[in-house]
Formats: structure tokens, C-alpha cells, sequence
């Protein structure tokens, strides 16, 4: 079973997948996620951290459930690299590092049996699936972004808006 | 099939993984993507000042529009700044590039850019400080960390000083004490002097100036809030509010940012201001002329710090007051503790602040003659002139954010907490090292709290959301407390983003909630008009 390795291989097919994440940061930025353990100094760090363990056990548990926890872990991440310097698809280009991580990780021996190969396809097709829904998330995330710009310029003046209308007999509820 | 022989995801998606360019920082020219940088200031805003270079421009355009001889005028600037601020130059040599400031600054902790570094942040101006003020670095040039004051320079000074919200959090962690946003400030200077500048500082200082207050309402206008907010206090408490304004021979002055006057939650918190003064019998006043704690020179330059500030002292003097009461402010309260005696003063027409309720004299504020509204209110609250039911805020789970000036700069840490513990009954900090001295900047300080740069501001933010969700999930916290007005609202777009359940609010909304006010009606609604707590209905 293709699952039993990846399973015994799970720390190291982590640490090189978000080892590839922290890399799509300019490399003083990736060095010091990579390094700084303390969640509140280094949340960026954290929650990729954090987030690609519960992702990784989703991937190749086989639930088909998206647990709310798995959303909130994969929401931690792409909230953030929905606001840093990326393009939407680098943005989400996280999600399959994973399948380079997991393709790096299997020995060659094991790449021509058919039957591994099948199940690797699935696991793919997981992470695919993910990559699908983060992509909902970004796009949740983006619009939130313009609504609250809207919301700043209207509660700039808000009351002095509302206390005009009530002056001058105009509506003013919003 | 040979697994290994399949093209790697990313290069099916050609995807750029934004690896890191093959050149030194020197020469990254800075990319200016839409959501992270400021506009610039208008044309119109400048000529009211009689700043320089006013006219109308874009930093996506290539032509920025500048004097032809703008590197003489800027490095022109530096040497007189060198000359005059010993700290500049000193900042200017003595750092030895520990890395100790490195990882501290919240907008690189959000973005990973090294640009963002308070060290890195430095070196913009300190390799121009080489190459052009330094031996060695006019005889080693790029080897002895010098470097060409060229266009893309400029451009980069721009785009990473108007990155910096002057929080100071980095200059904690120094070994040397280089104060990094002494630095920005004297890069900003800098910049204004070419016209380079954005205009959510440019505005409110061109109003400020004109106007007394950030969004230019006239004297009538901010009456007619104020009344406005006394109608909604009577609505509330059955109480008509004593509202005395521009009153001369009162007491007290009392100054605080007009952004409290006008856009919500800051208003719940200036009519807290209205309710504890009224019950109180303060013999105080509101001014129109200086209706304005907040001072957007700061972000500007020394010189508008003083030209805009000065109205604090001029009001107090025309109208005849003992002392000066401040509110909620945060950057405010830096310039009146650390700046306005030396460039306004002295004050020696007023009197050494004595609270008429209690008799105590603020000995700190002997200088300025500015006490904050926390000392103010401790005050009263240490000395039992409060009658306060706490449980009227039983809905509110509070956390505190400590706003990096009055905390940093001015070390009020103590006192708003002694006010909150006092007024809420369920109170939580948030972890050590994201508070008092240590605390996190909101993102949108120092003039970058516009909704352009709503995309950096999110990444600055993102360490201080990071804490409060801890205690969120913690402790379900839902009302992020704060004694600021930038804050205020900077703090509201944060939990927007990254932490939905939660409120922001100020201090003193809660204290006039919590305060019992003699002749009061049964209370039903906080300031918002929301219902209180279940016990007080069945009260």
C-alpha cells in the first residue's frame, strides 16, 4: 500500500512540503517562518505549519468530509497569501507543492508497479479537490478585502451623513 | 510509467514561485502593486500648505514628475538634518546590523518582504548616507555599503517609508536604541521636500490647518455632532448632558481626535467622554478650534508637527483654562508627551494639572499641562468618586490592545487596564509578547490607514489577529478594547478580515456604560443601542 509508506514517511513528506512553501517567500522572509517557533512571533509560519499537517492527514485519510476544522486550517493559510505579494495562482500554488513533495518522497522501485501508481493518482486527485475549494476561500477573501474597502469610505462619515438626512427630512437609514 | 519523467505541477501551471531574484536588494527596483501602496497626495492639499512641487501624479507612472535638481534638494535636506538631529546621524552610523530589530516589525512578519525590516527598512537612507556623507564610502562606493541616490532609489524610499506605521516596536529590541521610526520620519521629510507625499496625510493636515480638525468641519458642524451625540445620550439615560463649548474661564480644555466625532465606534466612546464629564459637574470645554487631538504632521515633518499642534496652547490661552484633559488619542498623545512642550512651549500660562475631584496633582504632566483621560479616570476610580455596576458590560468579553504610542512612547500601561478591570468583569490579555511594550502595531498607523493600501495593511495586521484569535478561541472574547482613534478604525477593517466575531471599541464606551449617573432612567441599551445583559432586564 502506496498510503503505509507515504503514512511512515508523514515528517518528512511534511517538512519538505512546507519547506517548499516557506521557498515561494523572497528567502530572508522564508528563512525566518522556517525557523522562529513561536506562534505569535511567527504566525505565518504557524499556520502553514499547522495547517499542512491537518491537510496532509486529510489528503491521505480518505474521509471524504470537509471537516469544519479542515476548513479553518486551510482558510488560516490562504487568508494570509490571499493578502501577501502573490498572484492568485501563486497564491494557491502551496496546495500542490504537496504532490511534489509526495512524488519526490517515493522510491523509484515503487513508481512502475500500476496498482501504487493508481493510488497515487487518488491522492492527487484529493489534493486537486482541495485546490478547489481554497480557491472558493481566496475569492471569499478577495471580496471581503473590496467590501471593507466600500465599508471604510461610507463609516468615514457615516454620521454626518445620517445627521444631515435627519436635519434636512431626507431618509437615512442605510 | 516513469513517475520521475512527469512535469512537476508547477511547471504545468507555469506557475512563478516567486523565487528570490538573483540580485542583491540594491538594485530590486520596488514594485508598486495595486492594494499596498498609498495614494499620492493631490495638488491642491500642497498649495494650501505652501509645500513643494504640488501637482498631480501616480507612483505607477514612470514620470514622477520631480524637480530636475530633486537629487541636490534631497540630499541637500540630509546634510541640514544631519547637522541638526543628532540622532539621525547617530542612527545613521552606529547600527552594526545584529538583526536583533529583523524579525520584529509587523509588516514583515506578515509579508516575508525583507524590504520590511526595520535594519533593511534603514539601510534605504543609510547606503545614500555612505556614499554621500561618509569617507568611506565615497572611497569604497558599493563595497563600503554606499550606494547612488538614482530614481529607483527614490522610488524606494517612497514605497517602503510610507510602509513603515512608526510603531516602534523594532527600536524595543535594539541594542543601541536606534529609534527606526526616527528614521522613516526623516525619510519621509526627506520625500516632501520633491512633493512626494500621500494624500490621507496631506488631507487632514491641509484640513487641520485651514480647519482645526482632519475632515474640515467648520465650528457649526462639530456643534451639531456633539449635540447630536448628547440627544442620543438623553435617548439612552434620560439625561440632558451639560455640552459647554468654547466656554471661556472653564478649567479644563478638553482635546481628542476628531475622528471620535464622526465615524462609529469612536463616537460611542466620545459620548463616554460627554456622560463621565457631565456626571462629574466638570467644569470643562469643548473646543472648535482646537477640535483636534490627532496630528498628522507627525507623518509629515517636524516642522508641520509644530505648525499644527500650536493650536492646542493657543485655544487654552485665548479661553483662559488651568489645564489641558485629553482623550482617547494615540499618536496624539506622543506629540503632546514627547514634542510640544519643547516646540510650543512653554506653557507657563497654565497651571500644573490638579484633578478638582480628587486633589491629586499629575506631577508627570507638570511640563506640558496635558493629562491623559486614563490617568484622569484611574484617578477617580482609584479614589472611589465612581459609582460603576460593571455587570452592565456582562456581554462584553474584552481583550486590550495596547496602541503602540501611548504604550510605547509614553509608557501608559497601567492605567487603562486599571480603568478596564474596573468597568468589565470579563477581561483577558492576550499573549505576553504582543502587548504593553511588545505590543502590535493595528497596520494602519502613521497615515497608511486608507483603504487604497487595504492589502498591507491586512499583512500588518495579521500578528496582532493572530493574538486576538488566540484569545478568541481561548476565552471567546468579542470586544477588542483600544485607546485610539486610528486604532478605532484600523482595528474594525482587522477583525473584518481575520477575526469576524469580534467588536472594537474604546474605554470610556464602556465606563459611561458601566457608570451609574445620578438621575439616570432604567437603563435597557449600552451607547449602542443594543440591549444589556439579560440580569439588567430582569432588574
Amino acid at each position: 500500500m502506496l498510503v503505509d509508506f507515504i503514512l511512515e514517511n508523514k515528517r518528512t513528506i511534511i517538512k519538505n512540503w512546507t519547506d517548499l512553501t516557506f521557498d515561494t517567500y523572497p528567502p530572508e522572509g522564508g528563512s525566518f517562518m522556517r525557523k522562529q517557533k513561536d506562534p505569535f512571533a511567527n504566525p505565518v509560519g504557524a499556520a502553514i505549519v499547522n495547517g499542512a499537517e491537518a491537510l496532509f492527514d486529510w489528503v491521505v485519510g480518505g474521509s471524504k468530509d470537509y471537516s469544519p476544522d479542515l476548513i479553518r486550517r486551510l482558510d488560516d493559510i490562504v487568508r494570509i497569501r490571499a493578502v501577501q505579494q502573490f498572484s492568485a495562482s501563486d497564491s494557491l500554488s502551496f496546495l500542490f507543492l504537496l504532490k511534489r513533495s509526495l512524488r519526490e518522497s517515493i522510491p523509484e522501485n515503487m513508481m512502475n508497479d500500476r496498482h501504487l501508481f493508481s493510488e497515487l493518482l487518488k491522492l492527487e486527485s484529493r489534493i486537486d479537490s482541495l485546490a478547489l475549494t481554497s480557491f472558493d476561500i481566496y475569492m471569499k477573501c478577495r471580496e471581503k478585502l473590496f467590501e471593507m474597502r466600500a465599508m471604510e469610505i461610507r463609516n468615514r462619515t457615516s454620521r454626518i451623513l445620517e445627521r444631515a438626512c435627519m436635519k434636512y427630512g431626507a431618509p437615512h437609514d442605510w | 510509467m516513469d513517475l520521475h519523467d512527469l512535469p512537476k505541477p508547477q511547471d504545468l501551471m507555469n506557475i512563478n514561485l516567486n523565487k528570490p531574484p538573483e540580485t542583491g536588494w540594491m538594485d530590486n527596483p520596488a514594485v508598486f502593486r495595486d492594494g499596498t501602496y498609498s495614494y499620492p497626495a493631490a495638488g491642491k492639499n500642497l498649495k494650501r500648505l505652501g509645500m513643494p512641487n504640488p501637482r498631480e501624479w501616480a507612483p505607477t507612472d514612470q514620470d514622477w514628475k520631480l524637480p530636475d535638481n530633486w537629487q541636490e534638494i534631497i540630499l541637500k535636506g540630509m546634510k541640514e538634518r544631519l547637522e541638526k538631529y543628532r540622532s539621525f546621524r547617530l542612527f545613521m552610523d552606529i547600527c552594526v546590523r545584529c538583526g536583533a530589530c529583523a524579525d520584529k516589525c509587523h509588516f514583515f512578519i506578515g509579508s516575508g518582504d525583507p524590504k520590511n525590516m526595520p535594519v533593511l527598512r534603514a539601510e534605504l537612507i543609510r547606503s545614500v548616507y555612505r556614499n554621500d556623507f561618509t569617507l568611506l564610502g565615497k572611497m569604497l562606493g558599493r563595497f563600503g555599503g554606499g550606494r547612488e541616490l538614482t530614481i529607483d532609489v527614490l522610488k524606494e524610499w517612497f514605497y517602503y517609508f510610507f510602509q513603515c506605521t512608526e510603531c516602534r516596536r523594532c527600536s524595543v529590541f535594539c541594542p543601541y536604541g536606534i529609534d527606526t521610526a526616527e528614521v522613516t520620519m526623516i525619510g519621509r521629510e526627506l520625500l516632501n521636500l520633491v512633493g512626494l507625499n500621500i494624500n490621507w496625510v496631506m488631507e487632514p493636515v491641509a484640513n487641520c490647518y485651514r480647519f482645526g480638525n482632519h475632515l474640515g468641519i467648520p465650528p457649526h458642524g462639530l456643534i451639531d455632532m456633539w449635540e447630536f451625540m448628547a440627544d442620543d445620550i438623553e435617548d439612552i439615560t434620560g439625561i440632558k448632558v451639560n455640552l459647554p463649548i468654547n466656554k471661556k474661564g472653564a478649567e479644563i480644555l478638553f482635546v481628542t481626535p476628531s475622528g471620535d466625532y464622526f465615524a462609529d465606534p469612536g463616537t460611542y466612546t466620545c459620548m463616554g467622554y460627554m456622560m463621565l464629564f457631565h456626571e462629574l459637574g466638570l467644569d470643562y470645554t469643548w473646543s472648535t478650534y482646537a477640535s483636534e487631538g490627532g496630528n498628522f504632521g507627525l507623518f509629515t515633518s517636524h516642522e508641520m508637527i509644530k505648525r499644527l499642534n500650536a493650536k492646542i496652547y493657543a485655544e487654552a490661552k485665548r479661553l483662559g483654562v488651568k489645564w489641558i484633559l485629553g482623550g482617547e488619542c494615540g499618536h496624539m498623545w506622543r506629540v503632546v508627551h514627547q514634542y510640544m512642550e519643547t516646540m510650543n512651549g512653554p506653557a507657563d500660562f497654565l497651571e500644573e494639572p490638579v484633578s478638582p475631584i480628587t486633589g491629586t496633582k499629575f506631577e508627570n504632566a507638570k511640563q506640558t499641562k496635558m493629562v491623559h483621560i486614563t490617568e484622569f479616570t484611574s484617578d477617580l476610580i482609584k479614589n472611589g468618586k465612581l459609582k460603576l455596576d460593571p455587570s452592565r458590560n456582562d456581554k462584553v468579553i474584552a481583550t486590550y490592545h495596547d496602541s503602540c504610542n501611548p504604550a510605547r512612547a509614553a509608557g501608559l500601561l497601567e492605567e487603562p487596564r486599571y480603568v478596564i478591570k474596573n468597568v468589565v468583569n470579563n477581561f483577558y490579555e492576550m499573549p505576553e509578547n504582543t502587548i504593553r511594550e511588545q505590543t502590535f502595531c493595528c497596520g494602519g498607523g502613521a497615515g497608511l490607514g486608507n483603504d487604497e493600501n487595504i492589502e498591507m495593511r491586512m499583512r500588518g495586521a495579521f500578528p496582532r489577529a493572530s493574538a486576538l484569535n488566540h484569545v478568541v478561541a481561548k476565552h471567546d472574547v468579542n470586544r477588542l478594547l483600544c485607546m485610539c482613534a486610528i486604532d478605532r478604525a484600523t482595528l474594525t477593517a482587522l477583525t473584518h478580515y481575520w477575526a469576524p466575531d469580534v467588536m472594537v471599541g474604546g474605554i470610556h464606551e464602556l465606563v459611561a456604560n458601566a457608570l451609574i449617573m445620578n438621575g439616570e432612567k432604567d437603563r435597557t441599551v449600552d451607547l449602542r443601542g443594543e440591549p444589556l445583559g439579560d440580569e439588567e432586564e430582569d432588574e
